[in-house]
């Protein structure tokens, strides 16, 4: 595989996962406007992962279901920030903020990729990904001082180093006021698979497993 | 004969499947058409990548090309060519006519949570800019959420990208 395509796939799986967890919030958010809101930045990162599937698709001469959901839980590439399953309000909110941040990062570079595909999408991945970015710096600043997410803040951030690649990495310390980039942690690593991930496959292939070929 | 007036005309009487008041071409994300004999290439650009409706766009996109006797090739072009910009003075209005706000103009700057949360942004049941901000998300992801002061109705504002 390219490394192009290694890329596509790295940055695909984490917006597929993330959207599968954003959505377990669905119908049990602490309020309707949280509700709302976790539900369509799902749908959104969900979108997001389809383009970028497609790309990758499109390169590998097959299509972005199989991507999704036809591999093996061992060949996803997500950070394991993202495989992590529901959490409490506190870490939710931190790792959508760590997220939302290191995600500006990703897409600032791409933006400016010699690849002209890949950097017309990901202005258009910005755009809508302002808003995520605003919903989870108005939660960030709203929970700021607290004791739970600040704790939280502090166990996610190896993980949420692991989402850039390590030039990137100093650039998301000085976004979020966190110091700190050389602690080395493998199991926050790209490329590990936990078992919160294999629990996630189970459940969002089991359709496609059960009826090969299903279309709806 | 297929023309590309034709179809332009024709892709105008297509809904948008959520807003169904606006058409695709009101709604700006039909970028380019050329016709060749009976092939016909349309260049469709998205609102946003999440949006569910994106298949049933291209696909009744193509069923039009294929009435007027034409074979369809639509391409989706995901950059960042759509913008909210892109919706027509006659879009925006029907927009407003049926209770979504449109969107404001897109800025040089990013946009700020304090722009969105002051007042400014016009309730398009009674005009006032006594509005404030109640939820960036909405039912679409192309929604935001606002409650105007002046006359205690809450109505939905098509985001600005």
């Amino acid at each position: 595989m390219s490394e192009r395509a290694q890329k596509l796939l790295d940055y695909a799986d984490d917006e597929l996962i993330l959207g599968w967890r954003d959505s377990e919030w669905t119908g049990i958010a602490p309020s309707l406007e949280e509700d709302v809101a976790f539900s369509s930045i799902a749908q959104n990162e969900i979108g997001h992962a389809r383009a970028l599937y497609e790309l990758a698709a499109r390169e590998l001469d097959t299509d972005a279901d199989a991507l999704a959901f036809d591999r093996s839980p061992d060949e996803y590439r997500c950070a394991p920030l993202v495989q992590q399953r529901r959490m409490d309000w506190a870490h939710t909110i931190a790792r959508h903020w760590l997220y939302e941040c290191a995600d500006e990062i990703r897409l600032a570079a791409l933006k400016e990729s010699d690849d002209e595909e890949l950097a017309g999408l990901a202005a258009k991945m910005d755009r809508e990904e302002t808003y995520h970015r605003l919903h989870a710096q108005m939660w960030a600043d709203r929970l700021r001082g607290n004791e739970r997410f600040e704790e939280a803040v502090r166990e996610l951030w190896p993980y949420a180093l692991a989402v850039l690649d390590e030039p990137l990495r100093p650039r998301l310390a000085e976004r979020t006021g966190l110091s700190d980039v050389s602690g080395f942690q493998p199991q926050t690593q790209r490329g590990t698979v936990t078992d919160d991930l294999r629990r996630l496959w189970e459940e969002m292939t089991m359709v496609r497993r059960s009826v090969a070929g299903a279309t709806w | 004969m297929v023309t590309a007036e034709r179809v332009w005309d024709a892709l105008a009487e297509i809904p948008d499947p959520e807003i169904p008041v606006i058409s695709l071409v009101d709604l700006g994300v039909i970028r380019d058409v050329r016709v060749d004999d009976a092939r016909v290439w349309i260049e469709f650009t998205p609102t946003f990548l999440g949006c569910p409706a994106l298949e049933v766009m291209r696909d009744a996109m193509a069923a039009k090309v294929r009435e007027l006797g034409g074979e369809p090739d639509v391409q989706v072009i995901t950059d960042d060519s759509w913008s909210t910009d892109k919706i027509t003075p006659a879009g925006r209005e029907k927009l407003r006519a049926s209770g979504f706000a449109p969107p404001a103009p897109r800025t040089a700057q990013p946009l700020q949570l304090v722009e969105l949360q002051r007042n400014g942004f016009r309730c398009p049941y009674c005009g006032s800019t006594e509005t404030t901000l109640e939820n960036l998300f909405g039912p679409t992801p192309c929604r935001s959420v606002r409650y105007c002061n002046a006359c205690r109705q809450p109505f939905e504002q098509f985001k600005t990208i």
